[in-house]
């Protein structure tokens, strides 16, 4: 397809947030009539990429050609007129309007200019519906009484409803059962066949095979494969681009004493369950020892932290630290036995955002600041510095707000704070998710210091080489159950990596 | 144990950089940093006092009237201190009204004033905690939405008070309440009802600064979620927050009632609404995650001084509503600029 000109042409787009650079130069070329798929682990900048192509974002920097022509997409309305739709991961329909309101949001057939003619909106709509296979969707029913499926089709009649050239979808398959992911990718053949082209975002690497024509991975904020053959390519090469190594990480060494045959385990996970989410898990941890969890998003990892945590009631099992079970479902219970969580989002769980390092750092520790309830201060500040200067967290200011620091910073400032309060255990989900590249060897070798100086971890990482480089011991996980266990020096990239696909159709 | 460490730990110098300047040294250790909205607002004041003097040197300035204005700002103010704990968690509390009025005819009835001032303050006290902390269950451990909870205690508060009285003023009876009110009571000049203002307020930006329960408020309004991960009991915090707003209404109602030597079930009308209004122009986020006892004040005493020199220059009650609205959406405006100058989405 190399002599035609690309539809689409982005080329160094990136885009910064507080904290965060969620895209660093990433391209992206995607011709008429093709469905190209976009893939990376959360948090690869995927979303922070189609929001950017919808409009909703204004990159930093960057270049779009669309049609030959270099344009601005300043608005989601902008990038409409051009052609280009997108269905969101959470749909965004209006549950109280009907599915023909749905459809003409924002550009209904009118009459004089502001009179909505209803019945020209429903025949219209009928007829996209007809084109899409799903004729017995009524038009003027309520979207909030369709199923995930119908309301599903219900976006995709609004993306066709416009004159389109392409549509994003992200993750579409992913509430659909298989017989209506097949419809799905029946409608996709029909609408390249007419040369509208789709990108295509999905965490079923099976799907790529199906539909895809090529493939874009990205991996924290850069793209690190453009238009692979979607066909010619194995999977697990794939795979290995979304999880592995774009630089050689330096991880620090392992001591030599094995920790396992020393000491009692401090943490004792006992056939723990949540239904729908993971199977029963048995794993103990001992003071000293890094255990990884390997695994694809969905495969139950961040689950299971958060169920030892507490932050999610088990259905069974039990969590026992030092001998003693844990009360099913309470943090506070988990943070008093000495466990620690840092957890996956950041932003959103771990940290307050408005407010000072040492607030964050001392967030879990204040009643050791305070005489029947006043704080001192001086000393949550000394504290806050000591706990911070020791994992050389920058800027050396224990005053500097949390939201102006760099990803692994903040992340630093999260463990500062489970350091301070002198935990046991210490659950990382995804500790590097979000932190530059350069800022991850630190993180890691100040990980295993607090593993040497006795505390036990339990790392979740989706990057297969960070759990190998850094655990002691590895469970790998396969949708909630675990698959396999073994010393993370038995195990190499590839097995691991067959592993965690075993059994996917495509593998 | 060697560190890597490369030179890449600079990394990323964040765009947000640029406006933190202010808020390194002068931050610490006492904590007294001035708000630049604080500032602002005080500034309001000062031209509020400078147009109350001009239009009307005489009254205005009158120790008479001072004490007026401050005695004024004092009911609502003791209002106020209680919902700038509650917005600053996240919450809301729309039922202060309500309570203000509930608590004032409970604790004037023919039976509670037989137990005389003990029993009056007592009273208003505690059905104020009582509605405080029915609103905190529904909201903390029933999982109601606080503006439908608070939302419900405004109407059937409201209505239990109207029942009680039956729609009749209620004469305090009690000369120890009525005392408190008369100049006879000033100290150094200033009411009792100022002074219990001004301790409520000292004791609120101590509570809120100073201690854990308040940092413990900011992080629940600024992030439940990091709170409740981060061991933090946020049920908990919450049902002790509308506990707190409602003993300030049953101290708020008490100060009414010695106000007006007597309770009604119209006593407290739309005090949710100046309340928040005064907590919001203080410079406290509606979203949560911050708040100024303070600016609180400060929003209280532009509120009730404009509402003062409107009075004074014999102007319809209707323009001193408008020049509410239009204050509020200044400061709004204002607020929003500051955040998003300092980074925030």
């Amino acid at each position: 397809m190399a002599p035609e000109p690309p539809l689409l042409t982005m080329s160094g787009i990136t885009k910064s947030f507080p904290g965060v650079r969620a895209l660093d130069g990433v391209d992206l070329e995607v011709q008429a009539g093709e469905v190209h798929c976009l893939l990376g682990q959360n948090g690869a900048g995927k979303s922070t990429l189609i929001k950017v192509l919808a409009g909703a974002h204004q990159p930093d920097s960057g270049e779009i050609i669309w049609r030959g022509e270099p344009v601005s997409l300043r608005s989601p309305i902008a990038a409409m007129r051009l052609g280009i739709a997108t269905i969101y991961q959470e749909l965004d329909l209006v549950e109280g309007l009907s599915v023909a309101e749905n459809v003409f949001l924002g550009h209904e057939p009118t009459s004089a200019g502001f009179v909505v003619r209803g019945f020209a909106a429903r025949t219209a709509t009928a007829e996209l519906l007809q084109r899409l296979g799903h004729s017995e969707i009524d038009p003027s029913r309520l979207v909030g009484d369709l199923s995930a499926a119908h309301q599903q089709i219900v976006s995709m009649a609004r993306a066709l409803s416009h004159d389109v050239r392409l549509i994003v979808m992200d993750e579409p398959s992913a509430a659909l059962d298989p017989d209506e992911v097949d419809n799905l990718f029946r409608i996709v053949g029909d609408l390249t066949a007419d040369g509208v082209a789709v990108v295509h975002i999905s965490h079923r690497l099976e799907e790529i095979r199906r539909i895809g024509d090529r493939v874009t991975v990205l991996k924290d904020g850069r793209a690190v494969a453009v238009g692979l053959p979607a066909e010619s390519t194995p999977t697990r090469d794939v795979v290995a681009l979304m999880t592995g190594r774009n630089v050689e990480y330096v991880f620090p060494e392992r001591p030599d004493k094995p920790a396992t045959a020393v000491k009692e385990p401090v943490l004792r996970v006992e056939g723990l369950t949540r239904r729908g989410e993971f199977a029963p898990v048995h794993l103990e941890l001992r003071p000293g020892e890094i255990v990884g969890l390997a695994g694809l998003v969905g495969s139950g990892r961040s689950e299971i932290l958060e169920t030892i945590y507490g932050a999610r009631r088990a259905d069974g099992g039990r969590v026992l630290v030092d001998g003693a079970a844990l009360p099913p479902g309470s943090v506070r219970a988990a943070v008093r036995a000495g466990i620690g969580l840092a957890p996956e989002e950041r932003k959103t769980q771990g940290l307050l955002m408005l407010e000072s390092v040492t607030r964050n750092v001392s967030l879990s520790t204040l009643s050791r600041f305070s005489r029947a309830g006043w704080l001192d201060h001086r000393a949550e500040r000394a504290a806050a510095q000591q706990a911070t200067r020791g994992l050389s967290l920058r800027p050396d200011n224990p005053d500097a707000r949390i939201r102006t620091l760099s990803g692994g910073n903040q992340q630093k400032a999260v463990l500062a704070r489970w350091l301070l309060r002198g935990c046991k255990v210490l659950l990382l989900d995804e500790p590097t998710r979000g932190v530059d590249v350069g800022a991850r060897a630190e993180l890691y070798a100040v990980i295993r210091r607090l593993a040497d100086e006795g505390l036990a971890v339990l790392l979740v990482s989706s990057e297969v080489p960070e759990v190998l480089g850094l655990a002691d011991r590895v469970l790998v996980l396969r949708e909630g159950s675990v698959v396999h266990t073994a010393d993370a020096r038995e195990l190499d990239e590839h097995r691991v990596l067959d592993l965690v696909m075993e059994g996917s159709p495509s593998a | 144990m060697t560190q890597p460490a490369p030179p890449a730990q600079q990394d990323a110098p964040m765009p947000a950089a640029k406006s933190t300047p202010d808020k390194g040294g002068s931050r610490r250790p006492l904590g007294l940093r001035m708000d630049v909205r604080n500032l602002s607002l005080l500034g309001v004041l000062a031209v509020l006092v400078a147009v109350g003097g001009f239009t009307k040197p005489d009254e205005f300035l009158a120790t008479s009237n001072l004490q007026l204005v401050l005695t004024q700002a004092s009911v609502i103010g003791v209002v106020t201190v209680g919902m700038t704990f509650v917005i600053t968690s996240g919450g809301i509390d729309l039922s202060v009204g309500a309570i203000v009025a509930l608590a004032s005819v409970w604790a004037t009835t023919v039976a509670t004033q037989e137990f005389g001032f003990a029993g009056i303050l007592f009273t208003a006290v505690v059905v104020g905690v009582g509605c405080g902390l029915v609103n905190g269950l529904l909201i903390a451990y029933g999982r109601m939405v606080p503006f439908i909870a608070t939302l419900a205690m405004l109407a059937s508060a409201r209505g239990l008070a109207l029942q009680i009285t039956d729609g009749k003023t209620q004469i305090v009876t009690v000369d120890s309440v009525l005392d408190l009110g008369v100049r006879d009571a000033y100290i150094l000049g200033i009411p009792p009802l100022v002074l219990v203002f001004a301790a409520v307020t000292v004791i609120g930006w101590l509570v809120l600064n100073r201690t854990t329960f308040g940092r413990r408020t900011v992080a629940v309004g600024g992030n439940a979620e990091a709170a409740r991960l981060a061991g933090i009991d946020v049920r908990r915090q919450r049902l002790y927050l509308y506990l707190l707003s409602g003993l300030c209404c049953g101290i708020a109602a008490f100060m009414l009632i010695v106000l007006a030597g007597s309770g009604q079930n119209t006593n407290g009308n739309l005090y949710e609404l100046d309340a928040i209004a005064a907590a919001i122009i203080g410079g406290t986020l509606l979203s949560g995650g911050r708040g100024t006892i303070v600016g609180s004040v400060l929003g209280v005493l532009v509120f009730t001084t404009i509402t003062n020199i409107f009075a004074l220059n014999n102007l319809e009650s209707a323009v001193q509503q408008i020049a509410k609205g239009a204050i509020i959406v200044a400061a709004v405006l204002v607020q929003h600029r500051t955040l998003r100058g300092a980074g925030e989405a």
